[in-house]
């Protein structure tokens, strides 16, 4: 398997075939196809259920597609196709797909068993083989770079919901990942924390190639981190482009009324 | 009441070899248990359906079948095969019984605290790139472990009582102690002695389970550390250090 680092850059970071999700009799994606460029940063739009947030999850494999194909690197990701025949793939090949992803999610979910630093070090030690010294000394780094320097002992629990969640960006940096999830980082927290989240993955965006895709009703944060928007709708993608184009001239119907609702205008 | 006491007196080498017995039972028993729990607690989450139905055939055998006629089991049935190693004393035929029958129920409680670890924490170790096996050591059962101690101290203490029907297999324990003792006082001064020193033990048991829970708990930022639970506080400084 060819490093995620030495893969032809025409190469889409992630490719959806035909991809489509099924929960019991509701179809939440149908005939889905779309492509993101590497070091892309694409925010979904769109009502509460139309499939945003399981399209993050299908790319995490914490969800598998019922139909089609869903490409990293151009690489299958859980299912390939094998003379027409759909078939799933192993394990061991998921967990070296999922290496080049991480995620940070709406509820954090750091482990409260462990201090700040053991969050952090907990992968990079024992899923990509670093020295406990090299992992501390990265921790160290991305602790200062999302402002919680004098947190690394502290627990979990003893930090506000503003805190977690930078931690939890740092936990997901620390494994390096080529492809960054972000699923409504900021819907769990307090308005006034808002903000000092926004800066630090503003800050991401800005300073690394890390290709994005973004889940959000942060429309101002959308517009400014993200080249690329999607609209969704009914598990389909009917309106994209850039934010610039999207936020002030769409032309789909649901955009403009999607839209006049976040925006409040 | 004198003479119960002398008798009392004079029995007391009896009473502390039931009592003996008693905990070399209680603590075999439930070191076997928990072993048994972990592991088919474990087995019974698995997605493999043959390691799921062997785990299930197992629990639900010695959830289902009496414990007296699994005792029977171990000290008549099983010695009588003829095979050597199979031949074990009844102190040894007794922790299996307590330790299988009481795993049984641990494994259920074990499978229920790891199914109840939140989504998020699995989520978040498979987007981390964790091995299930390093998921499970490192994430899910040291937060599970917080959530089944209590009812693993139900089981304990269930075990502990249990262990009163080894008379059936010739062992000389608590119970049958405090039978020897009934002889030589009367009927409402043996059974007091009897419970009163199931109740200490039972205690003690429950003391020590509340301990590691604390202990568990804290080390999951929830409630105070056991050093400072044991600081002797009034409830009111107690309440306001936790806020």
């Amino acid at each position: 398997m060819p490093s995620p680092r030495d893969i032809d850059p025409s190469t889409p970071a992630i490719r959806f075939e035909g991809v489509e999700k099924r929960f019991g009799d509701n179809v939440v994606l149908q005939g889905l196809d779309f492509e993101v460029a590497r070091g892309d940063r694409v925010t979904l739009i769109g009502p509460s259920g139309s499939g945003k947030t399981t399209i993050l999850r299908l790319v995490m494999t914490l969800e598998e597609a019922n139909e089609g194909y869903i490409f990293i690197d151009g690489q299958p990701l859980t299912h390939t196709d094998e003379g027409g025949k759909r078939v799933a793939l192993k394990e061991r090949h998921r967990n070296e797909m999922r290496k080049r992803i991480g995620m940070v999610f709406q509820q954090f979910n750091l482990f409260p068993n462990m201090s700040v630093m053991e969050n952090l070090i907990e992968a990079p030690v024992h899923v990509l083989g670093l020295s406990k010294a090299d992992a501390v000394e990265r921790g160290r780094e991305l602790l200062a770079r999302v402002g919680l320097v004098d947190k690394e002992d502290a627990h979990p629990s003893s930090l506000s919901g503003g805190q977690q969640q930078r931690v939890a960006i740092a936990r997901a940096l620390a494994m390096d990942p080529e492809i960054l999830l972000l699923d409504e980082v900021t819907s769990a927290l307090d308005p006034e924390i808002v903000g000092e989240v926004l800066e630090i993955l503003r800050d991401v965006a800005r300073t690394t190639d890390i290709t994005m895709l973004i889940v959000t009703h942060e429309m101002h944060f959308a517009r400014d981190v993200s080249n690329r928007v999607m609209m969704f709708d009914g598990g389909r993608v009917i309106e994209q482009g850039d934010p610039e184009t999207i936020f002030t001239a769409p032309t789909h119907e649901r955009t403009k009324s999607f839209l006049s609702a976040v925006l409040g205008t | 009441m004198s003479s119960d006491l002398s008798a009392l007196w004079t029995a007391i080498p009896q009473v502390l070899e039931g009592l003996g017995i008693t905990v070399v039972l209680t603590a075999g028993g439930a070191a076997l248990a928990f072993v048994i729990a972990i592991v088919f607690g474990l087995l019974a989450g698995s997605r493999a359906l043959l390691v799921r139905g062997f785990a299930r055939v197992v629990i639900e055998f010695f959830r289902g079948t009496s414990l007296v006629v699994q005792l029977f089991l171990f000290f008549f049935v099983l010695p009588r095969f003829g095979i050597p190693w199979l031949e074990w004393p009844p102190l040894v035929a007794g922790i299996l019984a307590f330790g299988f029958n009481y795993g049984a129920y641990g494994a259920e409680v074990v499978r229920g605290s790891i199914t109840a670890v939140p989504r998020g924490q699995w989520e978040a170790s498979t987007a981390l790139s964790f091995s299930p096996a390093h998921r499970m050591r490192r994430i899910i059962i040291p937060q599970a472990w917080a959530l089944m101690i209590p009812s693993l101290n139900n089981l304990l203490i269930q075990l502990l009582k249990g262990t009163a029907i080894v008379g059936f297999i010739t062992l000389f324990d608590l119970t049958v102690s405090i039978e020897k003792l009934r002889i030589a006082t009367d009927l409402f001064f043996a059974y007091s002695v009897g419970l009163l020193l199931y109740f200490v033990l039972a205690y003690i048991l429950t003391l020590g389970m509340n301990a590691l829970e604390v202990r568990a708990k804290h080390r999951l930022g929830q409630g105070e550390s056991l050093r400072d639970a044991l600081r002797f506080r009034s409830p009111v400084t107690r309440g306001r250090t936790a806020a």
